[in-house]
C-alpha cells in the first residue's frame, strides 16, 4: 500500500506522528516501554546504592571520577537532546531537510558522548586498575553506567538507521511516528544520565 | 496474504500459517498449547516429588534429581504454563470483548509469543545437558551462584528471554486496550475480564524488570566474574531477594488478576444477572494491584530487615485481603437470586470460591511476621500458595478453558467428561494441599528430600500424594475431552451461552477480521442490553467498508530463534570461547531480523468491502 494516499498528504496535519491508528500505538506503545525502562534503571539505581561504598579496598568513586570529563559528556548528551527537540520541530513544519539536519547533529553529540565514556571506562580501567571484576562496586559501576551507554548505542543504530533509510524519501505518516518515538526515547536516555550524573558523580565525589 | 496461505492446503501451508501468523486468535491457540505442553511436564515434575515422598526416606529419585524436580516444577508452573495459558485466553477474548479488530501490535503479539516458547524450550533444554536448574524456582543467592552445573545458566537465560517476550505481551495489551476500544466501550463499560487484562498488563509491565536486572546481575555473577552476590568482594546476596520478589510478588497477581477476571464473565453468565458491585470490582482489581507492588518484602521476615520493616509490610499485606474480600461477596452477591446453570465453567468458578478463600486466609496468617517465623520455610507456605495458585488460577484457568473453548476453537467440550474431570481435581487438589497445612504445623520443611519415620508425617504425606493421582487423572481426562470434542464435538451458535459480552455477538470461530463492522456499545454487558431491548444483535457504528489488515510474518520466529542460539553461545562460553561464536550468530540473527523489520516497510493489505459483501453474517 505504498501508494496510499493518506501516508502523503500535501500537507502535513499538525501532529503527524499521531495522524494514524498505528501511529497513536507506537507513540502510546513507547511511552509504556519507557515505564518499564524506569523500574529496570530504578533497580540497577537500588543495586549501586546498595554496593556504592563496597570497593573492597580497590578504588573508590571519590578516588577515580573526574568532574571535567562528566560534565563534558552531560553538555553532549544534554544538548543532544535539545537537538532532537528542534529535528521534532521541523517534523511538525514538515520540513524534512532541515529534521534530518538537527538529527544528524543529534547523532554527532550522541557518538561525542559515546567515545567519552569509552575514554573514561579505558582510563579507569588501565591507570587505576578498577575493573567490572575488582570489587561489587565496580561491578555495579559498569554494571549501572554501562546499561546507560548501551542504550545510547542502541539509540545511536535506531536513529542511523532511520536516516539511512529515509534519506531519500521525505516525511510521510508512515515514518513520522517512527522519528517520534526516537526523540521519546532519545529524552528518556538524557533524564536517566541526569540521574547517572547526580548519583553517581555527584555524591561520589562530594557525597 | 493470509487469504492465500488459508486457501492452500497440506500441513507444510498449515505449519507456516502458525509460524507466521499475527492474528490474536491463532495466537492464542499456539499460547494454548505451549502452555499446555508446559504444564503437564510441570505436573509430571510434580508427581516425581509427591512420589518420593510418599513414604519417609524414600529412594524413589536422588537428592539431586529431587532438587532439580522441584526448582523445575515452580519455574515451569509459573513462568512456562500459567503465564502463557493466561496469556492465550487473553489474546483470544480481550480483543473480541472490547470490540476490536486485532491487538495494537499484532507483529509484537506473535514476537511474544515466539520468545516465550524458544525462552522454555531453552530452559528444558538443561534436562539433557548436564543437569536442570536445582536452587529452586527462586535462585536464592548465594547457592545459585555456586551450583556447579549450567542449570542455573540456563535458568537465568531462559527466563530472560521469556521474559521479555511477556513484558512485550503486556505492552501490547495495554496500548491495545487503550487505543482500540469499539466506539461506546468506555473504561467503565469493559468487561471484567478485559479490566483485569488491562491491570494485569501493567503489573506485567512495572514488575518484570526487576527479574530482567535481578538475572542480569546473577548472569554476570556467574558467567563475566562480577562480584554483586560475592561477599568476599563486598557483594550482598539481599539484593537478589529484593529485586527477585519486587518482581515475585506482582507476579503472583500477575497470575491471580485474569483468573479473577474469567470468574467474573462465567458467574454472571450463568446466573444470568449483571455483575454485582461492577465498579467496586474494578477498583478492588486496582487496589490489589497497586497493594501488590508494596508487600515483596513478606517474603522475607525472616532475613532480619528489622522490626519496623516487617511490621509496614505486614500490614501492607494484611491490607490486601479487604479488595480481595470485596471480591468474593460480590461474586456471592452476583449468584444471588439468580437463575443458576451449574456445568463445568461454572463448577470451577464454584470450586473456586471456597478453596480460594482458605488460601487468602492462611495468606493472611502468613502476613503476621511474628507467626511467620514459625511457618517460614515449610509445609504450611507449600499449602498457602498452592491453595490460591492452583484453586485460584488453575481453576480459572479451567474455567476459561471451557467457557471460551467454543469460541476459541467452535466446539462445545463435552460436559460429562468435564464434570467428571471437575470432580475428580477438586477432591485431588484438597486431598492434596489441605493436609500440607497440618504437615507444616507440624514442623516438616519445605525442599527436604526425605523425612524420617514415626514422626508423625507418614500419613499425611502418603494422603497428600494420593491426591496427586487424582488430579493426574483430572488432567489427563481433561486431555481426553479435548480430542474427543476435536473428533466429535457438538458444534455451537455464536453464542452457546445466551452470552452478555461482545466476544458472544459474533460467528464461533470469528472470522479472521473478527467484527465486519465495529459494533456501537450502548453500556455495559452491550449484547445483553441489545438482547434485552429486543434487537438481539448489535448495532453497528460504521457503514461497510474496507477493513485493514496486518501482514504475517516470519521475522518473530527468527528473531526468538536467534536470541536461543545466543542463549547457547552465552551458557557456553565460559567452557570454551568457541562459544562466542554462537553469540555472534544468534545475535546477529536475532538484531538482523529486527533491521530487516525497521527497513522494510510493511503497510498490511485491506480486506475490500465487496469481499467482506460476499461473506455470509
Amino acid at each position: 500500500m505504498s501508494h496510499d494516499h493518506s501516508l502523503n498528504p500535501e500537507t502535513m496535519p499538525q501532529e503527524p506522528e499521531k495522524a494514524t491508528l498505528e501511529g497513536k500505538n507506537k507513540f502510546l506503545g513507547l511511552w509504556f516501554f519507557l515505564g518499564g525502562e524506569t523500574v529496570l534503571f530504578a533497580s540497577l539505581f537500588g543495586t549501586y546504592l546498595a554496593l556504592r561504598n563496597s570497593t573492597a579496598g580497590g578504588p573508590s568513586g571519590q578516588d577515580i571520577f573526574g568532574l571535567e570529563l562528566v560534565f563534558l559528556m552531560t553538555m553532549l548528551l544534554l544538548t543532544s537532546s535539545l537537538t532532537s527537540v528542534y529535528a521534532m520541530y521541523h517534523m511538525k513544519n514538515n520540513d524534512f531537510k532541515k529534521m534530518h539536519l538537527w538529527l544528524g547533529i543529534t547523532a554527532f553529540l550522541g557518538i561525542g558522548f559515546l567515545a567519552c565514556e569509552i575514554y573514561e571506562f579505558y582510563h579507569y580501567i588501565t591507570d587505576f586498575g578498577f575493573t567490572f571484576r575488582s570489587s561489587a562496586f565496580g561491578s555495579a559501576f559498569y554494571t549501572l553506567v554501562g546499561f546507560h551507554g548501551g542504550h545510547v548505542v542502541f539509540g545511536l543504530s535506531w536513529l542511523i538507521a532511520l536516516m539511512v533509510r529515509n534519506a531519500k524519501r521525505g516525511l510521510n505518516l508512515y515514518n513520522a511516528p517512527k522519528y517520534y518515538t526516537f526523540s521519546l526515547y532519545w529524552h528518556f536516555i538524557d533524564v536517566v544520565w541526569v540521574f547517572i550524573f547526580t548519583v553517581v558523580y555527584l555524591m561520589g565525589k562530594v557525597g | 496474504m493470509s487469504i492465500a496461505a488459508a486457501q492452500k492446503k497440506g500441513f507444510g501451508a498449515f505449519l507456516w500459517d502458525y509460524l507466521t501468523t499475527v492474528d490474536h486468535k491463532k495466537i492464542a491457540h499456539l499460547y494454548l498449547i505451549g502452555g499446555g505442553f508446559f504444564f503437564i511436564l510441570g505436573g509430571l515434575e510434580a508427581m516425581f516429588i509427591r512420589i518420593q515422598l510418599i513414604a519417609p526416606e524414600n529412594d524413589f529419585i536422588s537428592a539431586g534429581l529431587y532438587n532439580e524436580m522441584f526448582t523445575m516444577h515452580g519455574t515451569t508452573m509459573i513462568f512456562l504454563a500459567a503465564m502463557p495459558l493466561l496469556l492465550g485466553l487473553m489474546n483470544a477474548v480481550m480483543p473480541l470483548q472490547i470490540g476490536a479488530r486485532d491487538v495494537a501490535f499484532p507483529f509484537l503479539n506473535s514476537l511474544g509469543f515466539w520468545l516465550f516458547m524458544f525462552g522454555g524450550i531453552l530452559l528444558n533444554c538443561s534436562w539433557f545437558l548436564g543437569g536442570a536448574p536445582d536452587s529452586g524456582w527462586t535462585a536464592y543467592t548465594p547457592l545459585s551462584v555456586e551450583s556447579p552445573t549450567h542449570g542455573i545458566d540456563f535458568y537465568v537465560l531462559g527466563l530472560q528471554i521469556s521474559g521479555a517476550g511477556t513484558l512485550i505481551g503486556g505492552i501490547n495489551f495495554l496500548v491495545t486496550i487503550v487505543t482500540m476500544r469499539a466506539p461506546g466501550m468506555t473504561y467503565m463499560r469493559m468487561p471484567l475480564f478485559s479490566w483485569t487484562t488491562f491491570v494485569t498488563s501493567t503489573l506485567i509491565l512495572f514488575a518484570f524488570p526487576a527479574l530482567t536486572v535481578g538475572l542480569f546481575l546473577l548472569m554476570f555473577d556467574r558467567m563475566f566474574g562480577s562480584a554483586f552476590f560475592n561477599v568476599a568482594l563486598g557483594g550482598n546476596s539481599v539484593i537478589w531477594q529484593h529485586l527477585f520478589w519486587i518482581f515475585g510478588h506482582p507476579e503472583v497477581y500477575i497470575l491471580i488478576l485474569p483468573a479473577f477476571g474469567v470468574f467474573s464473565e462465567v458467574i454472571p453468565t450463568f446466573s444470568k444477572k449483571r455483575l454485582f458491585g461492577y465498579t467496586a470490582m474494578v477498583f478492588a482489581t486496582i487496589l490489589i494491584a497497586f497493594l501488590g507492588f508494596m508487600v515483596w518484602a513478606h517474603h522475607m521476615f525472616t532475613v532480619g530487615l528489622g522490626p519496623v520493616a516487617n511490621a509496614i509490610f505486614a500490614i501492607a499485606t494484611m491490607a490486601i485481603a479487604v479488595p480481595t474480600g470485596i471480591k468474593i461477596f460480590n461474586w456471592l452477591a452476583t449468584m444471588w437470586g439468580g437463575s443458576i446453570t451449574i456445568n463445568s465453567a461454572m463448577l470451577w468458578a464454584l470450586g473456586f470460591i471456597p478453596s480460594f478463600t482458605i488460601g487468602g486466609m492462611t495468606g493472611v496468617m502468613l502476613a503476621s511476621a511474628v507467626a511467620d517465623y514459625q511457618y517460614h520455610d515449610s509445609y504450611f507456605v507449600v499449602a498457602h500458595f498452592h491453595y490460591v495458585i492452583v484453586g485460584g488460577v488453575v481453576f480459572g484457568i479451567f474455567a476459561g478453558l471451557h467457557y471460551w473453548w467454543p469460541k476459541m476453537f467452535g466446539r462445545i467440550l463435552n460436559e460429562k467428561l468435564g464434570k467428571i474431570g471437575f470432580w475428580l481435581f477438586f477432591i485431588g487438589f484438597h486431598l492434596t494441599f489441605f493436609i500440607q497445612h497440618f504437615l507444616g504445623l507440624m514442623g516438616m520443611p519445605r525442599r527436604y528430600w526425605v523425612f524420617l519415620e514415626d514422626q508423625g508425617l507418614d500419613t499425611g504425606n502418603f494422603i497428600s500424594t494420593i491426591g496427586t493421582f487424582l488430579m493426574a487423572i483430572a488432567a489427563t481426562i481433561f486431555l481426553i475431552n479435548i480430542i474427543y470434542t476435536a473428533v466429535k464435538g457438538e458444534k455451537p451458535a455464536g453464542d452457546p451461552y445466551d452470552g452478555r459480552t461482545l466476544e458472544w455477538a459474533i460467528p464461533s470461530p470469528p472470522p479472521y477480521y473478527n467484527f465486519k463492522q465495529l459494533p456501537l456499545v450502548r453500556g455495559l454487558d452491550p449484547l445483553w442490553i441489545e438482547k434485552m431491548d429486543g434487537k438481539g444483535k448489535m448495532t453497528p457504528a460504521e457503514p461497510l467498508g474496507d477493513v485493514h489488515m496486518p501482514n504475517g510474518s516470519i521475522l518473530p520466529f527468527a528473531m526468538s530463534l536467534g536470541f536461543f542460539v545466543a542463549g547457547f553461545g552465552f551458557i557456553y562460553q565460559t567452557d570454551h570461547q568457541a562459544w562466542n561464536l554462537a553469540i555472534f550468530v544468534g545475535m546477529g540473527i536475532a538484531l538482523g531480523s529486527m533491521l530487516i523489520r525497521s527497513l522494510k516497510d510493511d503497510h498490511g493489505y485491506h480486506i475490500s468491502k465487496e469481499e467482506l459483501e460476499r461473506e455470509a453474517d
